[in-house]
């Protein structure tokens, strides 16, 4: 009974945050009044894979809905400033000194224009849509997992029901599976919390990402910051919890011949490189193969659209292969959904166990 | 008759990176199948050989696939840069 309670506040408060933000737009008369845009592949593309000051819902004939976003910039010229995007107008129309540029290095974000017409970029705080996105999923991962650990303060030891009867053998497999074979039955305790977490983060952000309407469909785990933030995660608690044993293998790894670590500490510095490319790698993994997969399932549904510019028959005979293609496309996004979110933890609980290891004996190697 | 040369090779500059980033994500695609064909085929024998395992062989083979996959999608992220920034 709580449980439904606290469903229906939250759905209550979303509602009228969303329909005080919500504002439907008209398109700006003047410019594309009398013939209708030729459709842009890429612009399609790169408008749902990137980030925005805006959250688009729909489109209804001319009239967009979206949802207004906060934006909120500190410049150094003229200090703070907070306002809702829908003053840009989608990007049209300039507020207050800052606008969206719409070319040059500071393409798509909002810069300062100043009184002798250049840019200045300030330093930019806003709620995009991919921040929402972050907060939105946050809000459902919190939700689920407290009630799965409410029930299990409740009801130790009992028979699991519900949400719990999903999400338990997902978390038993991350222990059994990646957790105690990696990081052996003395430590895996101490690291699986991060890696619970960062699991299920990556896998439901991946999945939300997938879904085409609102609340999904921001492309957070395609955006390269959040993957290096991640990464960084995973780097900060090996180097932390690096034994000494770790760091002499990287700066006099045993078994190597003298002379490639003087005069010139060959190994060393190939050692320390990998040290650094391993988060880099993490990072690339995870951004490259959710954003690709994106940008496939949304070409082979931009074919449609294509097609119709030759006409309208040919576009109804492509849709049929087109939405074929999208849904297997789809299903193929679910599988690397998991398997990235797999990954990245496993690699992860590798990490962490090379950063513990103790050598024993010391005698056969020196 | 070398200023239009000079054009000549302004323009064709842009569109030589455009075809090397295409011919790059081709290379890629290629070292990615080759790489992930000769993990599944080894895999598919080891199952072969002894069926009881087949669940350890997939998750083996599913995470060296993930790992190859990656260093493909560097390439293809280099490409990226060449034809969008």
């Amino acid at each position: 009974m709580m449980r439904v309670t606290k469903l229906f506040t939250l759905l209550l408060i979303l509602l009228m945050v969303c329909s005080s933000l919500l504002r439907a737009n008209d398109e700006t008369t003047g410019k594309n009044s009398e013939a209708p845009e030729k459709f842009n592949v890429g612009k399609l593309i790169f408008e749902h894979i990137k980030d925005g000051y805006e959250w688009h819902i729909f489109k209804v004939g001319q009239t967009h809905v979206s949802i207004q976003l906060p934006v909120l910039v500190y410049s150094t010229h003229s200090g703070f400033h907070a306002f809702m995007s829908g003053n840009f107008h989608h990007g049209e129309e300039m507020y207050d000194n800052f606008k969206i540029a719409k070319e040059g290095k500071y393409e798509g974000k909002v810069v300062e224009i100043l009184a002798d017409g250049s840019e200045l970029k300030p330093w930019d705080f806003s709620i995009t849509k991919n921040v929402t996105s972050l907060l939105l999923s946050i809000v459902f991962i919190l939700w689920v997992f407290l009630s799965i650990a409410k029930r299990y303060s409740e009801n130790y030891a009992r028979a699991p029901k519900g949400i719990q009867s999903f999400i338990e053998p997902v978390i038993l497999f991350i222990r059994d599976d990646i957790a105690r074979p990696s990081l052996g039955a003395k430590n895996y305790e101490r690291f699986l919390p991060f890696l619970l977490t960062i699991f299920f983060f990556i896998f439901i952000n991946n999945l939300l990402g997938l879904v085409p309407f609102f609340p999904g469909g921001a492309n957070l785990t395609g955006n390269i910051s959040v993957t290096l933030v991640l990464a960084l995660f995973t780097f900060t608690i090996t180097t932390i919890n690096g034994t000494s044993d770790y760091w002499m293998h990287i700066i006099n790894a045993p078994g190597i011949p003298w002379w490639l670590k003087l005069p010139f500490p060959l190994m060393p510095i190939v050692e320390l490189l990998g040290v650094f490319t391993k988060p880099f790698v993490l990072t690339i993994r995870l951004f490259a193969n959710i954003t690709a997969g994106h940008i496939v399932a949304l070409a082979f549904y931009c074919l449609i659209f294509i097609f119709a510019e030759f006409s309208s028959v040919a576009s109804v005979g492509v849709s049929v292969i087109s939405v074929a293609f999208t849904i297997f496309m789809s299903i193929l996004e679910l599988l690397v959904a998991f398997i990235q979110a797999y990954v990245f933890t496993l690699l992860s609980a590798i990490y962490f166990s090379m950063a513990l290891e103790k050598h024993e004996k010391h005698a056969e190697l020196h | 008759m070398t200023t239009l040369a000079i054009i000549l090779q302004v323009a064709a500059n842009m569109a030589i990176a455009k075809m090397g980033a295409g011919i790059g994500a081709g290379l890629a695609a290629i070292g990615a199948g080759i790489g992930i064909g000769r993990i599944g085929g080894s895999a598919v024998e080891a199952i072969a050989r002894q069926p009881e395992v087949s669940g350890e062989i997939r998750s083996n083979m599913i995470v060296a696939a993930a790992l190859i996959e990656a260093v493909a999608f560097f390439a293809i992220v280099i490409c990226f840069l060449i034809i969008f920034v």
